[in-house]
């Protein structure tokens, strides 16, 4: 079932939490909606589920399942499965009645007979792992069992589309992997279109086909995880999506200078301010002809296949942070306080004035 | 006092006035609260087994429990539905007067109950406000049990309320949402998600009513009409039975009421804290 | 929001009705008071409220209530500082001990002193003998009175107590502040408008109590005669008016008790939302 929004916007009082926003969702296709808190994004996927209502203004907004224009359909009718970030189980029910609800309050003429509605529930307790605790009530559940519980009684109503708030928000960093894979491995499975909200950016470019970066109410940049890494659209969507360290100072006759550091650099004469992510920061013992950028290690933590590396300088406001391979980290014998130079391997300039279009990347 | 203090645990043992807290409260429960049952016994123990069970279910006795019990029970009842209407109206909507409202449910802890008694038969007598409109009607409230049920409302409606308007306010936006989103209609989802979860302070907000209707005495004796085995309530039987210097009978019939009463307080304990159990973890 | 019952009809059928029927049964009689003490006019009221009986009931009343609060707050504190900082055998027993004056009839309470401490009881026949008469005079209704109302202040701190926890007290005595000087000044300060509420209640309570009041005082007029059932002399003997004066007064005490709640509650919310 794909999903279409036509103009939908949203205010809360006087402030606006959606400016009108158009967005084209594919059938089966998983999409996360990316963003920092108000930013609109559960708003927004509130308001494609029902619970919240679009603005009504001179021209209405429109919500397409499919063919089907559901904007004035109310939420029990939308057929979506909607997961709560702190999961909301019906805390006087069994897991078992917890799964079943949706098919027991179906008109009598659509609810399944009673053994076909416990064969259903036990599937889905099975596809969620938890069908030997089918009888325990939620309060005796970790978080991410209750989370599983959760999804599993949005899908027995088998909707065209799930919708999912910050699913993963709650738990800790290795319950989360684990459910992320697994409902990625869910979706591929049961093929249903599915929506979901995170601020964690690695969640979202993990799971999603592509993802809606949403930031003030707007939507700042659609795309593959992948594009929206490498292309990102413009300076926020870059700086949300990673860590980054600035380098800013005047340039003249090719030439960018800050403090006693400079670097050529092939821009017009001006101020300017470059953008690099920590992995584009190379590492020397010496300065060459072309660079002059001296820093000095303040702090070194070793994070899985990398080594994170903090540098300090007179001439740099905020610290830079710099990923090194293993193998370099040895071969460099780094340690606290050492002096080194910054080579930037690539950068990012995005101006200021007009922040859409005029990215420019340089490898240096 | 050193055997006592052995059983301070971990985390407070710190803090002072342990011994001092517990005189004090030891003290004063056992001469104010436990000393004077024991007064109770004293007299009781003078009646042989015979005649108190002779006492207690004398026919005017035991009409004034079937009268007493009666009405509790339908003021109960009324309380609990009318006590859900106004704590569900008072949590999930906004509407002018909703802070009167709101202070208004603690009127009949706060008035005293003989002003409530006099007010009560004033207004529902013949010739009151709600008597005058009523009895022409048909309906005749002061001097029957009816007038008793009713007193016993306006005295317990508070337990209900505020038993149930907390948990009411406890109950997240997405329990309701996650009913919608699931396809129930609000009566479905009121009967199956929200009653269930509320069912408990409900049933606690109804008990102590009950039980506070049992032993009401002030706020009914002036609408109740006081016939013997029509609307004689059991405190009145008590009441009667002291002024006619019958120590004996009054304490026999006393402690039949202190025994129901207290059973219920605890069997009410008992079942709030089997659901609480439930609700926030705990095996089994 | 869309949430259950938010449906306009359903929430305006809800509404209306809940606010008739309290209308009706809870704010009708609370008029009906006023309207009845002041139906012959001011000066009748006012004769009424001015007759010796009626001020002596008055003054008794006020004295058992001043009374009464000082036992209660120190129980009260006592107990709920005990239940709620330390752990012990027994101490869900006395949680539920407390509330036997809620569950027991106020006559039931009456008659349970009056047993132990009237002529015939075992301490009121030994106290007879160096003359000491309890019962049918004003420590009697002193002593029904704080059994009926002990639980109030006890009940208003023990959830609040829970709730806030002994840390900042611990604090205190980390930092070397001696057992009263951390009571004082870290406890007093975070329970004092819980403590107040409780005494407000305790003091409404103590005013209005009846039932078991009736009992033990003997309702000698100019003696033992609270306003409570100064009222009910007034009104088996036919005088209306005079009754429902007494009536207004003391509903005038709820009505400033309420008011006082609704303050308090005020307060309590505004806080949260700056905090």
């Amino acid at each position: 079932m794909s999903i279409r929004l036509n103009n939908i916007a949203k205010h809360f009082g006087n402030t606006q939490a959606l400016e009108p926003i158009n967005l084209d969702i594919h059938e089966g296709e998983l999409v996360g909606l990316l963003g920092p808190s108000g930013s609109g994004k559960t708003t927004l996927l509130r308001i494609i589920a029902g619970l919240e209502n679009a603005d009504r203004t001179a021209q209405p907004g429109q919500i397409l399942f499919g063919d089907r224009d559901v904007t004035n359909v109310h939420v029990r009718d939308r057929r979506i499965g909607f997961v709560f970030q702190h999961y909301a189980l019906f805390r006087h029910m069994s897991v078992y009645d917890n799964v079943a609800f949706g098919l027991t309050v179906l008109s009598r003429k659509r609810r399944p007979s009673s053994g076909e509605i416990r064969a259903r529930v036990f599937r889905l307790l099975e596809m969620v792992k938890l069908e030997h605790l089918a009888d325990r009530y939620p309060a005796q559940l970790s978080g991410g069992q209750q989370q599983r519980v959760s999804l599993a009684r949005a899908l027995a109503v088998e909707p065209e589309v799930l919708l999912l708030d910050e699913p993963f928000g709650a738990l800790d960093a290795k319950v989360r992997q684990e459910l992320r894979r697994w409902l990625r491995h869910l979706h591929d499975e049961l093929n249903f279109t599915s929506v979901f909200v995170t601020h964690d950016q690695e969640e979202a470019l993990e799971l999603s086909d592509r993802v809606v970066v949403m930031s003030n109410g707007r939507i700042e940049q659609i795309d593959t995880p992948d594009e929206l890494y490498r292309t990102p659209k413009n300076r926020f969507v870059f700086e949300f999506l990673g860590d980054v360290n600035h380098l800013e100072g005047k340039v003249s006759n090719g030439v960018l200078t800050c403090g006693d550091a400079y670097w050529h650099v092939d821009l017009p004469d001006g101020h300017e301010e470059l953008l690099l992510r920590p992995h584009e920061v190379r590492l020397t013992e010496q300065p060459t002809s072309e660079s002059h950028l001296p820093v000095t290690i303040t702090a070194i933590s070793p994070v899985g296949a990398e080594v994170r590396v903090e540098l300090e300088a007179d001439w740099l406001a905020q610290p830079w942070l710099a990923t090194v391979r293993h193998t370099d980290f040895e071969h460099l014998a780094l340690r606290r306080g050492q002096r080194l130079f910054a080579h930037p391997r690539h950068w990012r300039r995005f101006p200021k004035v007009t922040e859409k279009t005029t990215e420019q990347t340089r490898v240096a | 006092m050193s055997q006592l203090a052995t059983w301070r645990t971990g985390s407070t043992r710190v803090l002072p006035g342990f011994g001092l807290s517990m005189g004090i409260s030891v003290l004063f429960i056992s001469l104010v609260l436990l000393l004077p049952i024991t007064g109770l016994f004293g007299q009781l123990a003078e009646l042989s087994l015979a005649e108190y069970f002779a006492i207690i279910t004398e026919g005017r006795v035991v009409a004034s429990y079937m009268v007493t019990i009666g009405a509790a029970a339908v003021a109960a009842l009324v309380n609990a539905i009318f006590g859900l209407l106004l704590a569900w109206v008072l949590v999930r909507y906004e509407f002018p007067g909703k802070r009167l409202l709101d202070a208004l449910m603690d009127l009949p802890f706060a008035l005293p109950t003989a002003v409530a008694g006099i007010t009560l038969a004033t207004l529902y007598a013949g010739s009151g406000w709600m008597g005058g409109l009523l009895e022409p009607l048909g309906f005749q409230v002061a001097y029957t049990w009816v007038g008793i049920a009713l007193a016993m409302a306006f005295t317990s409606i508070p337990f209900v309320v505020r038993t149930v308007q907390p948990v009411l306010e406890d109950l997240p936006a997405e329990v309701d949402e996650a009913a919608m989103s699931l396809g129930a209609t609000d009566g479905v989802a009121f009967r199956r998600v929200i009653l269930p979860h509320i069912w408990p302070a409900l049933v606690t907000g109804t008990g102590l009513a009950f039980v506070r209707s049992l032993g009401e005495f002030g706020a009914i004796i002036f609408i109740a009409g006081n016939m013997p085995y029509e609307t004689e309530i059991t405190a009145l039987m008590i009441f009667v039975k002291l002024q006619e210097y019958d120590y004996a009978g009054a304490s026999a019939i006393a402690s039949v009421v202190l025994f129901v009463s207290l059973a219920l307080l605890l069997a009410i304990n008992i079942w709030q804290g089997r659901f609480v159990r439930r609700l926030h973890g705990g095996k089994g | 929001m869309r949430r259950i019952g938010d449906a306009p009809l359903i929430r305006r059928l809800l509404i209306a009705t809940a606010l008739v029927l309290s209308a009706l049964f809870l704010l009708l009689p609370l008029v009906a008071i006023f309207a009845q003490a002041f139906s012959q006019g001011v000066m009748v009221f006012w004769t009424n409220v001015s007759n010796t009986f009626t001020l002596h009931a008055i003054g008794l009343t006020l004295m058992i209530a001043l009374l009464t609060i000082p036992v209660c707050l120190v129980f009260g504190v006592a107990l709920a500082w005990l239940v709620t900082r330390f752990s012990f055998p027994g101490r869900r027993i006395l949680q539920t001990l407390i509330d036997i004056p809620f569950a027991v009839s106020p006559v039931v309470a009456g008659l349970i002193y009056l047993l132990l401490y009237g002529r015939n009881g075992w301490i009121g026949s030994w106290l007879d003998t160096y003359d000491i008469q309890l019962m049918f005079a004003w420590p009697g209704i002193l002593m029904v009175t704080i059994f009926v109302t002990c639980p109030f202040v006890a009940r208003e701190l023990i959830p609040l107590m829970q709730a806030q926890g002994s840390r900042e007290e611990e604090a205190a005595v980390t930092l070397g502040a001696s057992g009263w000087t951390t009571f004082r000044r870290v406890t007093l300060p975070n329970i004092r408008w819980a403590l107040l509420y409780g005494v407000i209640l305790t003091n409404a309570r103590a005013v209005g109590e009846f039932g078991a009041v009736s009992v033990v005082s003997g309702a000698i007029r100019g003696q033992t005669n609270t306003l409570p059932l100064h009222l009910e002399q007034l009104y088996q003997d036919y005088n209306a008016v005079g009754a429902f004066a007494c009536a207004a007064l003391l509903a005038l005490i709820a009505l400033l008790t309420l008011a006082a709640k609704a303050g308090l509650e005020w307060r309590a919310s505004r806080r949260e939302a700056f905090a």
